[in-house]
């Protein structure tokens, strides 16, 4: 194994140009969990951001929040403003592990692991961020909901590094989060969606019901042409057209599916009076 | 008294086994079964990792006879060609570095040409799965009393229920590890165990050592919950095999996967309940059948089987009873000792089926318990007449009373009509446990135990006992301070060394305060006797004085089990009087069930306890707070995922054990009725909280649903499944 500590960005993307197999680190906390198992990993060569200074902090501009490449759930908890402009970012950073794992943990590394049960993925899909990605070629901006293509697929070259992750500020009259876990904490989310409403439209994302985390047009459509809902089962139609979940250690694919529509379906109703 | 390992404890510097310092030594490794059932045809070698450096063990190097001896020898340490559980050991290997031993691991293939495994223990086996006697029935039992047929035939009303419980892991904190080296001829094994004389035990066959030559000593052990009452004796044994051939120390430690998946877990149970009642709720009669599974070796399981039968049909009175127990093999990996030892899969099924009663004859839960409730004066199912004296009416009246009972129920009422999707319930158990061993075990353990005093006039007690978490230490030493009025400061407790310390039986059902602790105070009476110590006299200055006119020898108080007068047992026909004394207790739990997820929330737990004496009020606490907590779990979060017979789920990551956020606060109340045979008239504490944990929940959840769930753990998957799709 080795280990890479660049200074500097343009330090690390210049590694990372000249040797695009090194796997950039960050909090370590998706990469390192099954450290002592995998021997294999032992044998590859790291890049560790920590060091990459610029990378950490997050700023407000006058029309998005941008967070960067090494900024942690627990920067955005500490943040007042988050909690009154985007508090669906602090519902998720505070589900997310424990408050080890929240100080440890970033955005950016949420987003390249590429859970389909990752929780920083959805609330930040539901505010319409866009991933920006950096390399010596140059920089691309791809928003998160077309990020990725498959299971752990996405649109991120082995060079470029996630820099920054821009969350436009908008009015939101309807924000929702759930994640359904099988315990209250340290848990794996077994059925999650994210919900809000503004002048863009409604946006329905839901994850851990897909190879990656997505959003749900045809939801999307019921909520944005009012149709009438009459209860839970009357979802279902929509999630079978937005998502596949399955079948495995965690739960059923007729759970997750039930318990999406009924998360929607009642929140909705607690928080959206033309719902229904 | 603070606990006297506390501090160390806390603050990270006690030492564990795998802390202990060592060099020169080995990693040891286990190769295991891939396979339930069949037999061995091939060891693949892989080139992955040069072998010559390997010191590499099979069934082969045993010197004695191949099996890890408690109850039978039919477990093989090794598998001789024949596996019968997947995760079986198959060869053992070391190696100087623990990453090389890991990678070898993944070298080996063991190749098996399988046959049909048994794996399901409800359904009788067809003839091509039957691997034990003539039917798969590990162990048969049964209790009977009075005329069963008949008073059923004669009951206004009959209810019938089918209830079942999962496996449960252990989920102690430390692992499983050993340590094995030779002093000289001696084998000396070291690691984290409960019974240092079961593993001497389970050594000196295997390995055809005298107990001279086999010395074994407990290091400080994180947790063990049963779990490290037999399993142990295999790891000591792999670890001791290991040391012997190479002639290197070796240690062996077990990661928490391979401790998962392949050590012991909680027996899973099918009860099924025939219940006569009249129309005010009287008992008639009882019919209860206990199927366990036992999985593929023999290890505890007829010992678990009758713990569970003989509290199966709860602390009611029945004139007439019959339970019918029998344990399956299976080829599954063996289940073995867990806290409760067969009881609270007893009681889930009677106190869940109680409600169920309730429920059919529309009458209060509380009401059927009070009324059926034994009595002094009455007998329990195998005949045991009550006369403890304990008022356990006031127990459950004094849980309703702390968790407002009556006033929640009406709550719950109107909160539920009104709200969409959240539903909540109340629910209660009564509950027992008997305390030690069970019947004559108790005598035939003949435990023994010393209390030396020190020419400085320092005391220290001997004793095989283990301290796990649950304080043996400190109350040992609270015993041994009272009974000789001494400062606590001047009393330890010796490190438990089967070459140092007399055999003062297992640390194990609840019998450690009440029976060996009783021993402690009868050792410091002997003490003071030996010293001569006059009554009143400070007993210090005698140990001193005793020490200067007898230089050089020892000054031992000693102490051995004497059972409490008019106890009878009938080990053939299960009559008579199954322990000494019983603890009491009744649990109330509060539930939020939300109908948008299937999750249960226990909002509030109550828990009002007879112990006895309460020795040490926070340990106490910790335990009943603890065996709540581990209850609650089994009820409704820990769900072992099986494959052909493997456990798919041996993380923590999807084996879920509850976080402080998932339980609720565990209030706890201890109402005392003195043993006098126990110490300080103590009864066991360690398992009787567990018992009635899962069956409370339950209860509740049946409240707050309108439905009867008779399944644990009741995962939201399952409680859809009870509800159905559809709203309500
Ligand atoms: C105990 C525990 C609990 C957890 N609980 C949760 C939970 O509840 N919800 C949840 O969603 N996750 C959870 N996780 C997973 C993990 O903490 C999160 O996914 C976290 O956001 C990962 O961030 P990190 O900085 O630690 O990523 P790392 O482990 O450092 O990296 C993750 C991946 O991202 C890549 N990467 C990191 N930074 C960049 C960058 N700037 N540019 C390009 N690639 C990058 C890495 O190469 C790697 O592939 C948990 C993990 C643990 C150990």
């Amino acid at each position: 194994m080795s280990v890479l500590l660049p200074g500097s960005l343009a330090e690390a993307l210049g590694s990372l140009a000249a040797d695009p197999d090194l796997v950039p680190m960050a909090g370590g906390t998706d990469l390192l969990v099954h450290w002592p198992q995998r021997t294999e990993l032992h044998e590859r060569s790291y890049l560790d951001l920590s060091g990459v200074e610029e990378l950490r902090p997050h700023r407000w501009e006058a029309d998005e929040l941008v967070l960067g490449g090494l900024t942690t759930y627990w920067d955005i908890i500490e943040d007042r403003r988050a909690w009154n402009e985007l508090p669906l970012l602090i519902d998720a950073a505070r589900q997310v592990g424990s408050v080890q794992i929240q100080t440890r943990g970033s955005w950016a590394g949420n987003i390249v692991n590429a859970s389909p049960a990752a929780d920083g993925v959805p609330v930040l899909m539901a505010y319409d961020a866009v991933v920006v990605l950096d390399s010596t070629r140059g920089r691309s901006e791809v928003p998160l909901s077309g990020f990725y293509s498959g299971y752990k697929e996405m649109r991120r070259s082995p060079d470029e590094l996630v820099t920054e992750i821009r969350v436009p500020r908008r009015a939101y009259d309807v924000q929702i989060f759930e994640k359904v876990g099988s315990r209250r904490a340290q848990a794996i989310t077994k059925v999650g969606v994210a919900v809000t409403r503004s002048d863009a439209g409604w946006r329905v994302v839901a994850n851990s019901v897909a190879p990656f985390v997505c959003r749900c047009p045809a939801l999307e459509r019921i909520l944005e042409e009012g149709a009438a809902v009459g209860g839970p089962d009357d979802l279902l139609p929509g999630i079978r057209e937005d998502v596949s979940p399955i079948d495995d250690i965690r739960s059923t694919a007729e759970y997750r599916e039930n318990v999406l529509a009924r998360l929607l379906y009642y929140d909705l109703l607690d928080l959206c009076p033309s719902f229904g | 008294m603070l606990r006297r390992e506390g501090l160390s404890k806390l603050t990270g510097q006690e030492r564990y086994v795998d802390d202990l310092p060592l060099e020169d030594f080995l990693w040891g490794a286990t190769v295991r079964s891939p396979a339930p059932r069949g037999r061995i045809s091939n060891i693949v070698f892989g080139d992955g990792v040069d072998w010559s450096e390997f010191v590499i063990v099979d069934h082969t190097d045993i010197p004695g006879r191949n099996a890890v001896y408690l109850m039978e020898y039919d477990q093989p340490a090794l598998a001789p060609g024949y596996v019968r559980h997947v995760h079986e050991p198959v060869l053992l290997l070391a190696h100087p570095s623990r990453e090389v031993a890991r990678r070898a691991l993944r070298e080996v293939q063991v190749i098996v040409d399988v046959d049909p495994p048994a794996l399901d223990f409800r359904s009788l086996p067809s003839p091509d799965l039957i691997q034990y006697g003539e039917d798969n029935v590990l162990k048969r039992l049964s209790i009977q009393k009075g005329d069963v047929e008949r008073a059923l035939a004669e009951s206004p009303i009959v209810v019938e229920g089918v209830y079942e419980t999962g496996a449960q892991e252990h989920v102690y904190l430390e692992t499983q590890g050993m340590l094995a080296y030779l002093d000289d001829d001696v084998l000396v094994i070291k690691g984290s165990m409960q019974c240092p004389y079961y593993v001497v035990k389970a050594l000196k066959p295997a390995l055809n050592r005298s107990e001279e030559e086999i010395r074994v000593i407990q290091t400080p052990t994180g947790g063990g919950f049963g779990g490290k009452e037999e399993f142990p004796s295999m790891v000591a044994l792999h670890a001791g095999l290991l040391a012997l051939k190479s002639r290197v120390p070796v240690k062996l430690i077990y990661d928490r996967t391979e401790d998962m998946v392949a050590t012991t877990k909680r027996h899973p149970s099918q009860i099924r309940h025939r219940t006569g009642v009249d129309e005010n709720g009287h008992l008639i009669a009882q019919e209860i059948e206990v199927v366990m599974d036992g999985g593929a070796y023999v290890t505890l399981t007829p010992v678990v089987l009758s713990r569970a039968i003989i509290h199966a049909a709860g602390l009611y009175h029945c004139d007439n009873v019959r339970i019918l127990g029998r344990a399956m093999f299976t080829n599954s990996v063996p289940y073995g000792a867990f806290r409760g030892f067969g009881n609270p899969q007893a009681h889930f099924a009677v106190e869940r089926h109680m409600d169920v009663i309730a429920d059919r004859l529309r009458m209060d839960p509380v009401e059927l318990r009070r009324i059926n409730m034994i009595r002094d004066g009455q007998t329990t199912a195998t005949g045991q007449v009550i006369g403890d004296g304990v008022d356990r009416l006031q127990i459950v009246d004094r849980a309703l009373a702390l968790s407002n009972y009556e006033r929640r129920r009406r709550e719950h009422w109107l909160r539920n009509s009104e709200h969409r999707y959240l539903r909540r319930g109340i629910g209660m158990s009564a509950f027992y446990h008997g305390a030690g061993f069970t019947g004559s075990g108790e005598v035939m353990l003949d435990s023994r135990l010393h209390v030396e005093g020190h020419p400085d006039g320092k005391v220290q007690v001997l004793c095989a006992s283990t301290e796990m978490g649950q304080g043996q230490i400190t109350i040992f030493i609270q015993l041994a301070a009272d009974r000789l009025g001494y400062d606590p400061a001047e009393i330890s407790i010796a490190e438990p060394d089967t070459h140092r310390v007399p055999d003062s039986g297992p640390t194990v059902g609840s019998r450690t305060a009440m029976v060996v602790g009783r021993l402690v105070e009868r050792a410091c009476d002997d003490l003071c006797r030996q010293a001569g110590a006059a009554r009143g006299a400070p007993v210090k200055d005698a140990i001193i004085a005793w020490h200067s006119a007898h230089p050089g020898e020892r000054l031992l108080g000693k102490a051995r089990y004497e059972p409490p007068p008019g106890i009878e047992w009938d080990e053939e026909n299960y009559l008579g009087d199954a322990y000494g004394a019983f603890g009491w207790a009744a649990h109330v739990a509060e539930v939020e069930v939300d109908l948008r997820t299937y999750g249960v929330r226990v909002l509030d737990f109550v828990s009002v306890q007879d112990v006895g004496t309460v020795l040490n009020e926070t340990l106490a606490r910790g335990q009943v707070q603890g065996g709540v907590a581990q209850g609650i779990s089994w009820a409704l979060l820990e769900e072992c995922v099986w494959k052909d017979g493997a456990m798919q789920n041996g993380q923590l990551t999807n084996y879920i054990i509850p976080t402080s956020g998932d339980l609720p606060p565990i209030r706890v109340e201890f109402v005392e009725f003195p043993y006098e045979h126990g110490a300080q008239g103590a009864k066991g504490v360690g398992e009787l909280p567990l018992v009635g944990a899962a069956p409370a929940v339950l209860n509740a959840v049946a409240a707050a649903t309108g439905r009867q769930p008779t399944e644990i753990p009741l995962t939201p998957e399952r409680l859809m499944a009870l509800l159905g799709n559809g709203d309500r």
